[in-house]
Order: structure tokens, then sequence, then C-alpha cells
């Protein structure tokens, strides 16, 4: 099943809403490593402004974009998508100016090597994550991934110089631009998890032409690739009745097992398992059968790894789902997904929210 | 007998309906309403005329399997649900499913084997679900992606005292629970039997949120590790021993006056009793315990050779001793004891 | 101040049994504060009045240690770890219990020195039976290191400077502060070696509007040590970052600022592996801005922890300060 539902027109109504690829490009062009979010919270929190009805933050820095139902008593829905990167932390500054580095959430060490790099000083600066050149390695040598402890980052700067715009502590991100690939794929950095974020800005585009009693929460989270710490609070705070995050599963590529992918292109994938409420992913599959929205499944019978994992724990307990984008090369800087599945999501979590009501809600506790 | 019940319901973490069903029928007559929440828990209310609160808590949910993939030919691939040891799958009979579709978890013939293949583990990505289909197609028609498996293990007498049986962790602490909840008390009692513990001690942290319980037991099935090749400092208990007290581990510091009080009891009544002797493995004391402003809880376990294995072992003299140990204490709380 | 420093990190405080020194900081502290109580997870809560918001500071007073879990026939004990528990820095220590006892740890013998775990160590106190060993130590009592305090001048070491250093900081604080400008709640935590417990408890309780937890963190400035841009003798280290927490940046910048108006000297730390009470602190109910203060020390987790003292006096201006100074962030 291809049949592609909701297309170009539907981002595009109204004046100055942003379309959905031109978000996704500004929102992982932009800086936002784990704990530090400011800069892609600021363009989030302006273009989900534009779509909902008041946005606001919290301690942690989370963007909280609501969008209210119709009625009263209205049931809560959030959505959950992490607006934070992993990325590099500057440990030490090296005698000539070299930047020893640490890591922020899950950073494969081998996808660092010989990459160009910004340093986010005083001022951005960039600089490389060199290798030796493969006249002065020996076979040994090339044969051992290289350790992150031993890689340097290399600004062609005096110490001085470095001293002067760089400290301890100041962030690091690949230099990477958003590319367009064939069709409608793309490739970038941080498309784990700001797809998911593009996602639910076209959800609340699609709620706008449609009636809807719950009141939506549509959060951009903090901290997920640290251990899913932006959810926590804010699930705390926003006490939701429902509760969906919306991240990244890994798509189909070679070298890894078909059973633990999803293939690109084919809609929205769905878990289901001990961290999903079953009438959630039961109502989320049958909205997705009856508008031809092609999904997929993933069984996930422990953890989620998402945000997910900690709100269907928070206070007494809240039902929780997980839609997830297919992506490819998942924390590298070049993951890459299909624009149309990032919009077939948005519909999805559109039509689920939109089929929300007091009865239903009531439902989810009676196990 | 409401043990082998339990231990032969179908009930891995994120699926506890059965066990559920089962416990809400047998204590009909004595619990006289019912709290359930988002995650599944499901929470005996036997309100009293006086505090404290006291929260008693144990897992409904056991190990288990769940189907992630069928394959062309008909077979079935799965992950693991919860802490099972990859070597204890092999050549194992398997339910599938609420219809419980009969399956088998195969391996090579001997005969096909290399020598040095005997030696290594067979991965997880090598073993597969049998079923008997034929086909994909066949096999969607009995079992689909999602399902959950368990073993397929019955519950008998090995003698008059001992019993085998596959997830007395924690099937025993939720019999001992409901045989506490039998009786009635004139403190709030709360009895909870909770979820998805062996996924990561999930749902009794959320039930003590919204319980808020002055103190809490939670009733386990735990490691017990005394047999040839261990030595005694590497038992954590012993079969016959008595119920085991918790007094530390990976998760909580059980309260040391209810240890003390748990003690007294066991001495004055003549019941043997013995302490956990590790401190690996968490509990969901844990999370009971951190929860909100804090709560004091000891843990009570029958001990049990073999858990998380297809097939366990306890013996029926610890777990009466467990029940007993368990209603003295809240007897203790009626007649005055708090913290 | 080295007497004070000398009685805390002496006295015995195992996580999960923090008791003995519970009181000794509760005598100490009383005079200077406002209200005390102990909750549920046995953390000292002290408050002293002086504004509007709530400051929480957070020094743990419970210590690595181990926990007897069989006595066998000879009287020797084995033990498991409590909190991060290295078998190399453990064998040959003196270990001592809560009545007093003294033993040594043991191990049994080896193939080769790398095969040195916690699980074929012992705790040896002298007895030759298991009644006699009974008679002094049960399962399930719990051991700390016993070390005595040392004065090298500049440098202190004892065992226990994670975190009774910060405690006695705290203490000290307290007791000099004039003019409070938030209601400081001084909570000497327990149970933070085995995962953040008792600050977890203690800050949903008071729900304060900012959180510091007060520590000890690593160093590089030993030969060929791990990265890390932090020394003994160049200040109190304003923390960015550890396994456990990304710290606020308003409370970071709040620390720096402070620090500077006060001519206080600090450095900035980023650890790698490690954690503290903040972690715990900043994601209680709906999220609370949370930093730390570390006191550089050296040998962390040993029985011979070095700290600087002049580190340690200008964290008690720096602590003091920000007792002093509004947090507006």
């Amino acid at each position: 099943m291809s049949n592609r539902d909701g297309g170009r027109s539907d981002a595009q109504e109204g004046g100055g809403i942003l379309d959905t690829k031109e978000f996704l490009k500004r929102m992982v062009e932009a800086t936002g490593v784990s704990g530090y979010e400011d800069s892609v919270g600021n363009i989030i929190r302006e273009v989900l402004g534009t779509a909902a009805d008041e946005v606001t933050g919290d301690t942690l820095g989370n963007v909280i974009a609501l969008k209210r139902g119709e009625g009263e008593n209205r049931p809560k829905v959030m959505l959950a998508s992490h607006m934070d990167e992993i990325g590099l932390m500057v440990t030490k500054i090296e005698e000539k100016g070299f930047l020893r580095f640490t890591s922020i959430g899950g950073v494969d060490q081998r996808t660092l090597v010989a990459q160009e790099v910004r340093v986010h000083g005083r001022r951005d600066l960039i600089g490389i994550i060199g290798m030796k050149p493969p006249h002065l390695l020996t076979p040994e040598e090339g044969n051992a991934a290289i350790k992150m402890q031993d890689m340097v980052i290399d600004l062609g700067l005096t110490e001085p110089e470095v001293k002067e715009a760089i400290a301890v502590g100041d962030l690091v991100t690949i230099n990477r631009n958003f590319i367009s690939l064939s069709g409608d794929f793309a490739a970038a950095k941080a498309m784990d998890d700001r797809a998911a974020v593009a996602a639910m800005h076209y959800c609340l585009l699609e709620l706008k032409r449609m009636r809807h009693t719950a009141d939506v929460y549509a959060v951009a989270t903090v901290q997920e690739e640290v251990g899913a710490r932006g959810a926590l609070v804010s699930s705390y705070h926003i006490m939701p009745d429902i509760g969906i995050a919306i991240d990244v599963c890994h798509g189909e590529m070679p070298g890894v097992p078909e059973q633990d992918t999803a293939p690109l292109g084919k809609g929205p994938n769905l878990a289901l398992g001990a961290n999903i409420h079953p009438k959630l992913f039961e109502r989320l599959s049958e909205l997705a059968r009856e508008h031809n929205i092609p999904f997929t499944l993933d069984p996930v019978p422990g953890p989620t790894g998402t945000d997910a994992w900690v709100m269907q724990v928070t206070r007494s307990g809240i039902p929780t789902a997980l839609v997830s984008l297919p992506l490819r090369y998942m924390h590298t800087s070049v993951e890459t997904l299909s624009i149309g599945d990032i919009k077939l999501v948005g519909r999805l979590l559109a039509l689920f929210v939109a089929s929300v009501d007091r009865e239903f809600v009531e439902g989810l506790l009676c196990y | 007998m409401l043990l082998k019940r339990l231990s032969e319901a179908f009930g891995p973490s994120g699926s506890e309906g059965e066990v559920r069903d089962i416990l809400v029928k047998e204590l009909a007559n004595v619990v006289p309403s019912w709290q359930r929440d988002a995650l599944g828990n499901l929470i005996a209310l036997k309100p009293g005329a006086r505090g404290p609160k006291v929260m008693l808590a144990a897992h409904m949910d056991e190990c288990g399997l769940m189907i992630s993939s069928i394959d062309k030919s008909g077979l079935l691939r799965f992950r693991k649900v919860g802490g099972l040891d990859d070597r204890v799958l092999v050549s194992k009979h398997v339910v599938v499913g609420s219809k419980r579709v009969a399956g088998v978890i195969g391996a090579k013939a001997i005969h096909l084997q290399k020598p040095e293949e005997r030696n290594q583990v067979i991965p997880l990505s090598g073993l597969y679900i049998d079923i008997g289909a034929k086909s994909k197609e066949e096999a969607e028609k009995l079992v689909k992606l999602g399902d959950y498996a368990v073993f397929a293990t019955e519950f008998g007498h090995l003698s008059d005292t001992v019993v085998k049986g596959k997830s007395f962790d924690d099937r025993a602490g939720c019999a001992v629970l409901a045989e506490v909840l039998s009786e009635d008390y004139a403190f709030t009692l709360y009895g909870a039997f909770t979820v998805q513990e062996e996924i990561g001690l999930r749902g009794a942290g959320v039930a003590a949120y919204a319980l808020e319980p002055d103190m809490a037991i939670v009733l386990e099935g735990t490691t017990c590790n005394d047999l040839p090749g261990s030595e005694e400092h590497g038992y954590c208990t012993s079969l016959g021993g008595g119920p085991a007290i918790t007094v530390m581990d990976a998760s909580v510091v059980c309260d040391r006056r209810m240890i003390a009080e748990l003690e007294r009891l066991a001495r004055e009544n003549d019941i043997p009793v013995q302490f956990k002797r590790s401190i690996t493995g968490g509990s969901d004391a844990g999370r009971i315990n951190q929860t909100k402003a804090g709560i004091p809880v000891v843990v009570v376990s029958v001990p049990c050779r073999y858990i998380h294995s297809p097939v366990s072992m306890l013996s029926l003299k610890d777990f009466e001793a467990t029940i007993k140990l368990v209603k003295l204490f809240l007897r203790s709380i009626e007649g005055g004891f708090l913290l | 101040m080295k007497d004070l420093i000398k009685q805390v990190v002496e006295c015995y405080g195992p996580a999960g049994n923090e008791k003995a020194i519970r009181e000794l900081i509760t005598g100490i502290v009383a005079p200077y504060v406002d209200e005390i109580r102990v909750d549920n997870l046995g953390n000292l809560i002290a408050l002293k009045k002086g504004g509007e918001k709530k400051l929480m500071f957070a020094a743990h007073m419970d210590e690595i240690g181990v926990m007897v879990t069989h006595v066998d026939k000879h009287g020797f004990l084995r033990f498991y770890p409590v909190g991060g528990v290295s078998p190399l820095t453990m064998l040959g220590n003196r270990i001592v219990f809560e009545n007093g006892t003294i033993g040594v740890i043991g191990c049994e013998k080896l193939e080769a020195q790398k095969d040195l775990t916690l699980n074929k160590m012992f705790v040896d106190i002298g007895a030759s039976t298991k009644e006699e060993a009974e008679a002094k130590v049960r399962i399930g009592d719990l051991g700390a290191v016993s070390r005595e305090f040392v004065d090298l001048g500049p440098r202190l070491v004892s065992k226990a400077m994670d975190a009774r250093i910060a405690c006695a900081i705290l203490i000290e604080a307290l007791r000099t502060v004039a003019n409070p400008a938030h209601d400081i709640y001084a909570v000497f935590t327990t149970q933070e070696e085995l995962g953040l417990r008792g600050a977890r408890v203690a800050a949903y309780s008071i729900a304060p509007d900012v959180g510091i937890a007060l520590d000890v963190t690593r160093t590089g400035d030993t030969p060929t040590s791990i990265t890390m841009d932090v020394s003994l003798g160049k200040g109190p280290a304003v923390k960015i970052r550890d396994s456990s927490v990304l710290c606020t940046p308003a409370v970071r910048r709040y620390m720096e600022q402070v620090a500077k108006d006060n001519d206080i000297p600090f450095q900035l730390e980023v650890l790698e592996a490690g954690g503290t009470d903040a972690g715990a602190i900043q994601l209680t109910q709906g999220g609370i801005p949370a930093g730390v203060m570390s006191i550089p020390c050296r040998y962390v987790h040993t029985a011979s922890e070095m700290v600087d003292y002049r580190d340690v006096e200008n964290g008690v201006r720096l602590v003091k300060a920000l007792m002093e100074t509004k947090y507006t962030g």
C-alpha cells in the first residue's frame, strides 16, 4: 500500500505557515545538544506558535505548544518529540590549542573520524577531527577503531587564539547541512528527533481543519538522548490523560536483520508491547487502516528507549504509545529518511487526537 | 490450589490479564473493591477504621517471549521479555498467544553438529519457535506479531513439601498476598498485584504514588542457589531455611525497624527465617521506597530455585511460613506497632 | 575548620546506615538553624529562614562500604559492595563496623592479579570460629573504611572526603552566614552512593526553587591521569556536567557570577563518569534548576582521598555567598 494521504497543499494553507521540509531544514541546521537546546528551541517556539493557541516553556527548557479542543472537561493528549541532538563537549584545551572532548548522548566514535565540526564558543569556529594519513599507519593501527579519548579537534589556531574564543564546557556539533537526496529522501544530522518535531507541527496544522475535544500539548522535549529527562518533568506538570512519543526507528539497510528495521517511505512504524497501552495501539492501527495510511509494526517486549518509557510511569501512570519514523544511519551526521513519512505520521496523530473523547480516556483505566 | 493456578497462568510482562482475572475471582468475597490504573496494576482496597496505611505488593508478571517476526517458512522469531538466560531456551515447549498455540524451541540434532559447536551457546538469532506451520500464511492464521509466549510448564509436587512449576517468581508472592488478603484488619490495607516488574520495576512505583502508604512490604520469590558447585556464601538463600528477609538489594535499603520486628515475631513464633545473602538484583521495593517523600519498605521472599527459567522449585514449608510471618506482622501493626 | 573536618570525615556512616554521622551533624548544626527534621530515608533536613525563594543545598553523608552476607565456619566474613567499591583499592584495607569491630580485607589465592574480584575477598575480624565472629558481627551489618584523617598542611587526606568534606563546608557556611537571602534548606542526604536516593525524596518534599549539590570531583593533575581540566588548589569547581546531570545553565551562571563578584577563585568542571545529588534534584516533580559545586579530590573512593584546604575554604566562602545572594535565574 503506497497510497499517500496528505500532500503539499495541507502545509501551505494560510500565510506564513512553514513547509515541512523547510521547517525540518531550519531545525537540523541549528544547534541543540542535550542540555543546551535554546537555539533550536527558539526556532521551534516561533514555528509551533503559529500552529497552536499558546506556547510556553519550563525550567528544563521544554517547549510546550498548546492547541485547545472544544467543550467542557476536555481530555489532555501530550505529544512528545525531542529536540535535543547528541554532540560533544570540550573537556580540555591542550598545548598548541588542540581540544580534547567527551560525548553527550550515544556518539559512535567511528563516526567522528575525519569530520568537520563546529565548536560553539564565544563564536562558532570550524575544526577538524583528523586522522593520521594512510602513509603513516602501521597495519595494526589501520584495523582498529580510534578511541574518542585519543582524538583531538584541530582548529588551526594558536593556543592564545583558541583560549580567547573557546572554554572548557563549550559544545561541539558536526558541521553538516541538510542534504536533499533523490525522491523525497533527505539526510542531515539531528533528524533524530527533529523530524518528529516536524511531524508534530504537521499534526497541529491538520488539526486546524478538524474538530477535536482534546487539548493537545505538543512538547518539543529536551535531554532525551541522556535519559528522557525533559519528558519526565514535562509529563509531570502537564499530567496528560494520554502520552504519545514520536521518535525514530531503524530504517531498513543491508547488514541488519529485517525484523529489526522498518522500510523507508512506507509510513509510520507503530510499537506494541509493555510500554504501549493496548487500546492506544488498537486505535492508532484502526485509524491508519481506515484512512489508508500504510504502517509497519515493531513488537517491543521491554523498554522502548524513548520518551514513552518515562512518561508511562509518571505520577500514578499515563497510558502511552509510540509512533516512529523509519530512519537510516541513526546517530551519524547523515541520518536519512523520507519526508513523506513525516507527513503521514503527522496526519495519523491528528486523526488520533480528533478521535479522543472523555469516554475513550476513561476506558483506558479499565484494564 | 491457588499457587498451581497462578503458576500455570499466562502473564508475561505487558500481558498480565489472565493473572488479574484469576485473582479477582479468587478474592471476590474478601476484597470489597479494586483499583486499576493505566499500566494494568490490580490493587485490592481494604479500608480500615484507622491508620496506618499499609501496602503489600507482589508482581503478577513473568519472564517470557514475544513474537517479533514470522519467517516465510512458518517459523517464528522472538525477543525475550525480562531477564532470561539464552541458554535456558533451547529444547523447550512453549504456548503462544491467548489461544495457547503449542510450539517448540528446537535445536539442531546432535548428529548434525560438529563437536566444537556443542560447547557454544546457541545465540538468540539461531532460535525459533516451531508451531508446526508450513508457511507464513498458515502461521498467520494462528499467531500474530506481538503475541507473547510462555513456557508450558505444569505445576506438580515432587514430594509432600516440595513443588515445581514456572514463575514462582513472583506467583508465589501473589499467592502469599492473596492468602493474607483473605483476612480482615483494623487498619487500611492495600494489596497491590503489580505489573511489569521483570522489565524494569515499572508497576509498583505508580501504584505507590497513587496509594501513598505509610509503609510497604514487597513479597517476592527470590534466588535460591544452594546447589553443588556453589559455595555457601553464594547461595543467596536456602530451600527450607524459611522466608528470606532482604536487608539491602540493588534497588533499596530496607527499613531496619521493620526488619527487627519481623525477626522478633519469627523468634517468638518459632518461624525459621534467613537473610538474603546478596545485594545484586533490584525489586519493586526500590521504586516504592523512593516514591514522593519516601516510604519505608521491607522485602520478604519465598526462596525459589531456578528462577527465570522454565521450571522452578520451592518448599511449601517456606511458602506457608512466609504467609504466617506476614500475617503476624500485620497483626502486630494492628496491635500498635508503628514506625 | 580542620577539627570540624576531622570529626566529620572520620565518623562512621556507610550508605544504608547513616545514623551516627546524622547524629553528629545534628548536634553541630542545631544551634545555627531554625528547624530540623529527619525524613523516611534518613535525610537530615535543616532549615535556615531568610527569604522568599527556597534554595536547597545537598551534601551526602553516606560513604561507600561493604555489607556482610555470610559468616563462615572459621569466622571469616564474606561481603558485597555498598556503593562504588573497587577490589584493587579495598585489598589490605581495614573495615570498621557500627559497634567498633575492626577487620582486615584479605583475598583467596589468585592465578593472576587481574583475577581479583570482590567475591574472592573476605573480612577477617580475628575470630577463629563462626560463633566467635557472630558474637560481634552478623549478616546484614555494614562496614566502612577505617582510616584516620591526616593534615599535610595545604592538603588534607582521609577516607570519605567524598562527600563529608562537602558536609563540613555546608556546616561551616550555616554557622557563618550572616544574612541569608533565601530560605536555606541544608540537606545532609543519604544513599547518594547507591543512586542519589536520599536527595530524590528530599527534593520532592522540599520542592525548592533551585538546588545546588555539594560534592567532590576528580582531577586531571596526577601523573598520566584522565583528561580533565580540574586541579587541586585552583578553587572549588562549578560543574558543567557529569553523567547524572547537565547543570542548568542559569544556575551555573549564577554561581560563576557570585564567585566573580566575591573574588572567589573557581574552575569549570566537566566530569565524564560519575553522578551527584543534582541529577536527582533536577528531575524532581516538574523540574528544578540545579547546579553543583565540587571540591577537587584526588584518589576518589580510596581510603586516602586528598583535597586542598584552600579549595575548601574558598568553597565555604562561595556557599556562604550563594546563600546571601538572591537567585534570579
